[in-house]
């Protein structure tokens, strides 16, 4: 029993709770459960809510019983991702710095997903302050890939994305920077979207690169995704960057296109995204989703988007100027640990400051605030940040283009698959190849979905399709994603997480 | 709190002046009065309990963003306009960044190339009546800082404290900071030119409504940069002596009231002055104001290359204020204070330096309230120039803060008109509505001061009064009529005061004289 309900999908799970076919206490416990027997090896969680979870199960089964109406995803589990200020429950973004603070509020989010009535099992494992594509610079230890657990789950939202590959989570919540939701998603073999730039309110996430942090959902089905992408999104007061206006329906889009029917839809293949330095069975898999996208009545071109070449320098000048000004707040006065210096018999507020810094933040933070810091000097300010802002409006222009031919764009994911633990922490710059597909949209605030296209034939791994709409287009993610999704989980005979290795404790 | 500096050596003031010709540039931080914080709901009620006005916002936590409060904007797009300036039709917010303990972010939202308000000035009256206008560089947008307060140690300052407390109450109070263009062509009159000009700017500010503009509370704070160039003219406005570069400036942080800023301009002059002439480098730094003993002292050095790493606030979207509602701001600006001063003179009929006393001493809205409420100028200046300063002298209180308002002032005078009260028992009804006690009226009754209007128990006082001095009668019969004031003060001794002296001479007199 527990087994199948931790495999259904959210979609199943809300349709059988409305039916009352199981409650969501048996939900929720079937998930701790599986938490409690998997997550040992997988460490995808950094801290289980086990209690304050099951009260809203129980409270979403009083009301079921009461026969009153309640959201779509009522009673249906959740995992929060570590960087959303989630109240009473420590919030760490997997820095030693935040260790053991407890937030006094809830991020805007986090309060729609308990208007929601979903319980929420935990907070999830990412690389720290949401700095990584591999989740192995979090300061609490990395989570392995359920397919291998000697290989990175992806970051930085690793986390997240190995508790709904490891079926210890049916959803979970992401924040994407630079691809921090769709390469987890990719390397896992799961679903994962960032929407466009202002569609979920920010206030809550603990700010990475403001202009280009987005949170999103994550999913093992598209479906899943348009049904917690629905929950999540909205306007928000409290965001100046917030979207106003109409949100375009993701649930609508992902049921029309698992019809499988994409007549009259434009696909562009971003010359740019591919190619060179992108694994053999990564360009297969992607290969053999455009025969499909083309199978399924959509017309594909090529596009070129020459500025995405520019992207990911552009991108580490930005992400590290802005970090560096967002991460100065952790100064040991008002939250988080403090540290004093050795030594010192009388120290000043700047040397606890700097002390507390120096322990509390990892290398890869240093590295970032380092960098951010000279790039916004005066007198190097134009020379790097002027100019990573100018690349910025080229690569929006390339996009602006490209959609004049194109409805959606498509990429893989991420140029490799997931790659050993340990492989690339001395190598950052190889570390930060990995984005190399999925920065472009965080630039230009589109939105981007990654789902599984299937496994490299090398090593077995699954590969990830990336879908690029124009911004407040979401909904062409959703329509693509889910028609591809279901050709090819025809073509597989069941979803490509239904052959991941078990994890049950019998079976190793 | 603050330990008295030791002053320097300075140069007499026309010495330093007939070597050095000095320029000032002025910024001005002015807190506004809205209702809730910059960027936050959070209450900006002054002196409230520590850190209980602060919300995840202004406190910093991570993941909170700003907002910006439109009635924030709007008073700064009012005072650019009142300051005769240009509103930016798109600018920014950006950080400043630099760490602080009284810093929640460890960045200060404000506004660095794409001020709000830019290129504008402000007339400004000195005490011979000349006008020097002041141009105005910039005004722009941010919020305040938390409040240090260095427990321990000799200085009350950070260094050396034993500990320190913040109150982030103060943290993201919306501040406006005009900042002046450099001021030259003063000559010798840069002190006064300083403080009429933070005089000035302060009355257009409290006629906006847009601050409460307390200099002792630092909702309207100075900093005085101050340079001193070679003098190479009689004429400090000529061209050659324009054409002088700069000296090397320093800042004076944080002068508190309007005399203190003449005082401290005044006191760079002569202390920069004195370095100058003794072959010395003027050193690039802030400086520290002590009232008590009027000098100021050295504090951070500081550096043109001191870098706040400024960016564009990524929080915050840009700002676009529609001319329109730009134009529909214009049309609620007061008359500007110097019009206004002019027009009030003429209508009241005050002479020149009357009406310089009258601004300088801020009794122009109180004079002006108590005229709308029925007094003539005449009276209602006599009171707030006499009596009222002086009791608001002895409290310590500006002559706003005082417990008596214009109108009680104009009843109180009407009484005095009606003959209800004479002068002496007027500052008695004062004493009491300053005590407490009620309106004019109410105190007035409680107190029994009313005149005895009746001539009944007058004649009985008059004639016990002649009869009782019967030497000072006869002089009186005699011709001697001055001498009845000896006879008047003895009636109004009887009568305790409450008679109108007027009639009691005139039924002394009648009783008198043939
Ligand atoms: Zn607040």
């Amino acid at each position: 029993m527990a087994t199948e309900l931790t495999h259904h999908t959210a979609a199943q799970l809300a349709e059988g709770l409305r039916a009352q076919q199981f409650s969501a206490v048996e939900v929720t416990r079937a998930h701790l459960n599986r938490i409690a027997e998997v997550d040992g090896d997988v460490h995808a969680y950094l801290h289980i809510a086990g209690n304050t979870a099951l009260a809203t199960a129980r409270s979403v089964d009083a009301a079921l019983a009461a026969g009153e109406q309640l959201p779509a995803l009522a009673g249906v589990p959740i995992a929060v991702k570590d960087v959303m200020a989630t109240q009473g429950v420590p919030t760490t973004c997997g820095s030693a710095i935040l260790k053991g603070w407890v937030p006094p509020y809830d991020a805007s989010v986090i309060r729609r997903i308990k208007d929601a009535r979903m319980p929420i099992l935990g907070k999830t494992n990412m690389d720290e302050f949401a700095m990584g594509s591999s989740t192995e610079h979090s300061a609490y230890g990395p989570t392995r890939n359920p397919w291998d657990l000697t290989r990175i789950p992806g970051g930085s939202g690793g986390g997240s994305a190995a508790t709904l590959a490891s079926f210890t989570a049916p959803l979970a919540t992401g924040t994407d920077t630079g691809g921090s939701i769709r390469q987890p998603a990719a390397v896992t073999g799961t679903v994962g979207v960032k929407p466009t730039y202002g569609a979920v309110s920010r206030y809550g996430l603990v700010a990475l690169a403001s202009s280009l942090d987005q949170a999103g959902p994550c999913a093992r089905t598209v479906l899943d995704a348009a049904l917690l992408h629905e929950v999540m999104a909205g306007h928000d007061p409290m965001d100046s960057t917030s979207l106003t206006g109409q949100y375009p329906d993701v649930v609508a889009a992902a049921r029309r296109g698992a019809l499988g029917d994409l007549g009259g839809v434009t696909v562009g293949v971003v010359r740019e995204l591919g190619g060179d330095g992108y694994q053999a069975g990564v360009r297969q898999r992607f290969d053999e989703a455009v025969d499909l996208l083309t199978a399924a009545g959509a017309k594909v071109v090529e596009v070129s988007c020459p500025s995405f070449t520019a992207a990911l320098g552009a991108y580490y000048l930005i992400l590290p100027s802005e970090a560096s000004s967002n991460l100065a707040k952790f100064d040991a006065m008002r939250y988080g640990i403090r540290v004093y210096p050795k030594g010192v018999d009388d120290p000043t507020a700047e040397q606890v400051m700097a002390a507390t810094r120096e322990v509390g933040f990892g290398a890869e933070v240093k590295r970032r605030i380092i960098l951010g810091t000279y790039a916004l000097s005066s007198g190097y300010y134009d020379a790097y940040y002027g100019s990573a802002q100018k690349v910025r409006t080229l690569i929006q222009r390339d996009f602006a283009a490209a959609f004049e031919v194109a409805d959606v764009l498509i990429s893989p994911t991420s140029p490799t698959t997931a790659f050993p633990l340990g492989d690339k922490l001395d190598d950052p710059l190889s570390m930060y190849l990995q984005d190399v597909a999925t920065i472009p949209a965080n630039l230009a605030g589109v939105p981007g979905m990654s789902l599984p296209a299937g496994l490299a034939e090398e090593d077995g791994l699954p590969v990830g399709l990336q879908i690029l709409a124009p911004a407040r287009c979401d909904d062409r993610l959703y329509l693509v994603g889910a028609a591809v999704e279901a050709a090819l989980t025809s073509r597989w005979g069941g979803a490509l997480l239904d052959r991941a290795p078990s994890l049950d404790r019998e079976a190793v | 709190m603050g330990a008295s500096g030791t002053g320097e050596t300075v140069l007499a003031y026309d010495e330093a002046m007939a070597a050095y010709d000095p320029v000032m540039g002025l910024e001005v931080h002015v807190e506004l009065n809205t209702a809730t914080k910059m960027f936050c709901g959070c209450p900006t009620t002054f002196g409230a309990e520590p850190n209980s006005q602060v919300c995840p916002v202004c406190l910093g936590l991570p993941g909170a963003l700003p907002v910006l409060n439109a009635k924030g904007l709007e008073g700064a797009v009012r005072i650019g306009l009142a300051l005769n300036c240009t509103i930016a039709s798109w600018c920014r917010f950006a950080r400043k960044n630099y760490f602080y303990p009284d810093m929640p972010k460890n960045f200060q939202t404000s506004q660095y190339d794409e001020p709000i308000a830019f290129d504008g000035h402000l007339d400004v009256e000195l005490d011979d009546g000349t006008t020097f206008r002041v141009e105005i560089e910039r005004a722009h947008m941010e919020e305040d800082t938390g409040k240090s307060s260095h427990v321990g140690g000799a200085t009350g300052r950070i260094h050396g404290a034993e500990y320190s407390l913040v109150d982030y109450n103060r943290a993201g109070i919306p501040l406006i900071e005009i900042v002046t263009k450099p001021l030259v062509g003063a000559g010798d009159r840069a002190p006064e030119v300083a403080r009429a000009y933070v005089s000035a700017l302060r009355d257009l500010l409290r006629a906006l409504g847009v601050s409460d503009v307390k200099m002792e509370q630092g909702s309207l704070r100075c900093d005085a940069n101050v340079s001193l160039r070679k003098r190479v003219s009689d004429d400090a406005t000529s061209s050659e002596q324009k054409a002088v570069p700069f000296g090397i400036r320093s800042e004076t942080k944080n002068v508190n009231s309007l005399r203190s800023i003449e005082r401290a301009v005044r006191y760079e002059i002569t202390r920069q002055a004195a370095r100058l002439a003794a072959g010395r480098r003027v050193v690039q730094e802030t400086r520290h104001w002590h009232e008590d003993t009027g000098v100021t002292t050295a504090g951070r050095e500081k550096s043109d290359a001191e870098d706040y790493r400024y960016f564009p606030e990524p929080d915050l979207v840009p700002i676009a204020p529609e001319a329109a509602w730009v134009e529909q701001l214009r049309t609620t600006l007061p008359e500007p204070p110097a019009q206004r001063r002019r027009r009030l003179q003429t209508e009241w009929g005050f002479g020149d330096l009357e009406m310089r006393d009258v601004v300088n001493a801020g009794a122009t809205e109180a004079i002006e309230a108590t005229v709308v409420a029925g007094a003539s100028p005449a009276t209602a200046r006599k009171w707030w120039m006499g009596e009222l300063a002086r009791q608001a002298n002895t409290r310590g209180l500006e002559l706003s803060a005082l417990a008596i308002t214009p109108a009680q002032v104009a009843e109180l005078q009407a009484l005095v008109d009606a003959g209800t009260l004479n002068d002496a028992l007027a500052r008695q009804v004062v004493e009491g509505v300053l005590a407490g006690e009620g309106g004019p009226a109410e105190v007035v009754a409680a107190r029994g001061l009313e005149l005895v209007s009746d001539d009944g128990p007058l004649i009985d006082a008059v004639e016990a009064a002649i009869a009782a001095h019967a030497d000072v009668a006869d002089k009186v019969r005699g011709g001697k009529v001055a001498a009845v004031g000896a006879l008047v003060g003895a009636v109004m001794k009887q009568m305790r005061g409450k008679a109108d002296a007027a009639r009691v001479r005139e039924l002394l007199m009648e009783r008198l004289t043939p």
